[in-house]
């Protein structure tokens, strides 16, 4: 039987970012990243009797300034919970999180899509929590804890439903990544699990005009952007399968968890004991609320900067940048900065663009820094731009100037003397080259001057004669302009 | 009167908090929560129309601390209380799945 059949990808986001404190989000403990085991632990982290969790000043306002930057409304009064489950990886038998105040709401994040156009999600909320610890399977038959992580503040975002395709919810995670990054909150660095994805997946399909909702699948603890990318794809195909097979409809209690499998690529069925989301959320006794003043608030909002996605939009819009170019700039801040200062100490964009996005990218790949920290003031890669401009230097050399700026932390005015590389403009002087070249060459002249096929060929030759005789210094446009003069 | 807790509501809890309680403490314990619940439903005598919900019992607000780090508790004293420790780690029965919550 033949059917009229199309169907629609939706897909919501729950994700986890590690704010970059100093200390944990109760207590003192340090956070960092692959200590010894247990080594930055405390009473407050252990849940002994009597302990007095304190809430970090700083990892509260860098939830609210992602909030902000996410356009939610910031509540003026938001207090503490305790979400209770029973697991070793968090010893007090529940963790500290926000359950019906949360700290921020109702706003949306603009994610770039392949069109060069942009979509804005809905997020639902954004709140802040305590990350559990690590619980190691490795080692015989028990299971191994570590709790250094127990405590280190987390924001949890949950976005609405608004992504319809496995391209819009990687396009979602990284322009958080590069927003929590611009807003100095967060390191976003997924080798270290900073980041982690949780989707809610389902499809609404139509079949024969009629409109089915297959049941939602979350697929628990994603922590790259192509684990994320893959599964959504592969559950998308699953459930599309499901339903074919037996046409079952999302209905009560029927969503399901499921784990993806990195090696296999597909995602496996995850046995879920129904109460275990019985959390029994109340308020936590032992921390009081926190009220947001207008002053406070004000402050918050004053640390703020241009979202890179709008850095994007206008290096596309004022400077005419490629969306490629534009989104390449805007990968961090520090390049970006760089990018911008640079512009307003009168650096030609689109120039300053190639030479950032190609020498300077190259150098801060093999550094393993960002392009925007390699040391370099604006003004002197403004100046090496203008270089190129004025016909001083050749595009081709400015980056080996530039790699010697990085280097010596020289000027490039001073760099392209030292190296040889100011071209030759002088029409006088380039004029006697061209003058013995075209004497030394009769037969590529009479090529050239015999018109055809040839003479464009001919006309090569003898530019590159005459780049060769002055050590690659010549400036070309000069040389073909004399070329043009003498022999029409 | 508050509906009293039911024998099933003890044994459900006790099994989400990890308890394993006797028949006797199922009956014992659904008596006392039961007796604890009807003191609390006194509270639905006041006239609380109009009141602001309460979310902490202190008027405190704002009790923040700056973020430096300080010194840890340190491994040893961490992991003194422990039933079983393997090497650094807290040594805990086999965990099957990662279900955790956070």
């Amino acid at each position: 039987m033949s059917s009229d059949l199309h169907y629609k990808l939706i897909v919501g986001l729950e994700i986890h970012v590690q704010l970059c404190t100093k200390s944990k989000m109760f207590c003192g403990c340090a956070v960092e990243f692959g200590q010894k085991p247990n080594s930055r632990v405390c009473p407050v982290c252990l849940g002994m009797p009597g302990v007095l969790p304190v809430m970090n000043k700083q990892a509260f306002e860098y939830a609210v300034l992602v909030g902000l930057a996410l356009n939610c409304e910031i509540a003026q009064f938001t207090k503490w919970d305790r979400k209770s489950y029973y697991y070793p990886d968090l010893p007090k038998n529940y963790q500290i999180s926000q359950y019906d105040l949360p700290l921020s709401a109702n706003g949306y994040i603009e994610i770039p899509l392949e069109s060069g156009k942009t979509k804005n999600i809905s997020i639902i909320r954004a709140h802040l929590e305590e990350d559990a610890g690590k619980n190691l399977h490795t080692a015989g038959n028990f299971s191994q804890v570590d709790l250094n992580r127990t405590g280190t503040p987390l924001l949890e975002i949950v976005t609405e439903p608004d992504m319809n395709s496995a391209a819009e919810v990687r396009a979602l995670a990284v322009e958080l990544q590069r927003m929590v990054r611009f807003l100095g909150v967060s390191e976003a660095d997924m080798q270290k699990g900073h980041m982690r994805f949780e989707p809610n997946i389902n499809l609404i399909i139509t079949r024969d005009g009629t409109e089915y909702r297959t049941p939602i699948v979350e697929i628990k603890n994603l922590n790259s952007f192509r684990a994320l990318e893959r599964s959504v794809d592969y559950e998308q195909a699953r459930q599309l399968d499901e339903f074919l097979e037996n046409g079952v409809v999302m209905g009560m209690g029927n969503k399901t968890t499921r784990g993806w499998d990195d090696e296999k690529e597909i995602t496996v069925l995850q046995r879920e004991k129904e109460e275990a989301h019985d959390y029994r959320y109340f308020p936590d006794p032992d921390l009081v609320p926190v009220k947001m003043t207008p002053q406070w608030l004000s402050e918050i909002q004053g640390r703020l900067c241009e979202l890179p996605i709008k850095r994007q939009l206008r290096y596309v819009d004022q400077y005419k940048l490629s969306d490629y170019d534009a989104g390449v700039l805007t990968a961090d801040r520090s390049t970006s900065d760089l990018f911008d200062e640079a512009v307003k100490a009168g650096a030609e964009p689109k120039r300053l663009c190639n030479i950032i996005t190609q020498t300077g990218l190259k150098i801060a790949n093999e550094k393993g820094c960002s392009a925007g920290d390699l040391g370099l003031k604006a003004q002197s890669v403004a100046n090496l731009a203008g270089m190129i401009e004025g016909g001083t230097i050749s595009a081709g050399s400015a980056g080996q100037i530039f790699e010697a700026m990085v280097e010596t932390g020289k000027e490039p005015e001073v760099l392209a003397e030292e190296l040889n590389l100011i071209q030759k403009s002088d029409a006088g002087e380039l004029e006697a080259i061209v003058d013995k070249v075209l004497a030394d060459n009769p037969k590529a002249v009479d090529d050239v001057t015999g018109g055809g096929k040839k003479s464009k060929k001919a006309r090569g030759f003898l530019l590159g004669q005459v780049m060769q005789k002055s050590k690659g210094q010549a400036n070309p446009k000069v040389v073909s302009e004399i070329l043009v003069k003498k022999l029409g | 009167m508050a509906k009293k807790i039911d024998q099933n509501q003890v044994i459900k809890v006790a099994k989400l908090s990890r308890l394993d309680l006797t028949e006797d403490e199922v009956q014992e314990f659904t008596g006392q929560l039961s007796a604890i619940l009807d003191y609390v439903e006194k509270m639905n005598e006041l006239d609380t129309a109009g009141v602001e919900p309460l979310a902490h019992c202190l008027p405190v607000s704002n009790v923040l601390r700056e973020d430096s780090a300080k010194e840890s508790l340190g491994t040893e004293k961490v992991l003194a209380n422990a039933p079983q420790r393997d090497d650094e780690f807290f040594k805990v029965p086999k965990i099957l799945d990662d279900g955790s919550g956070a």
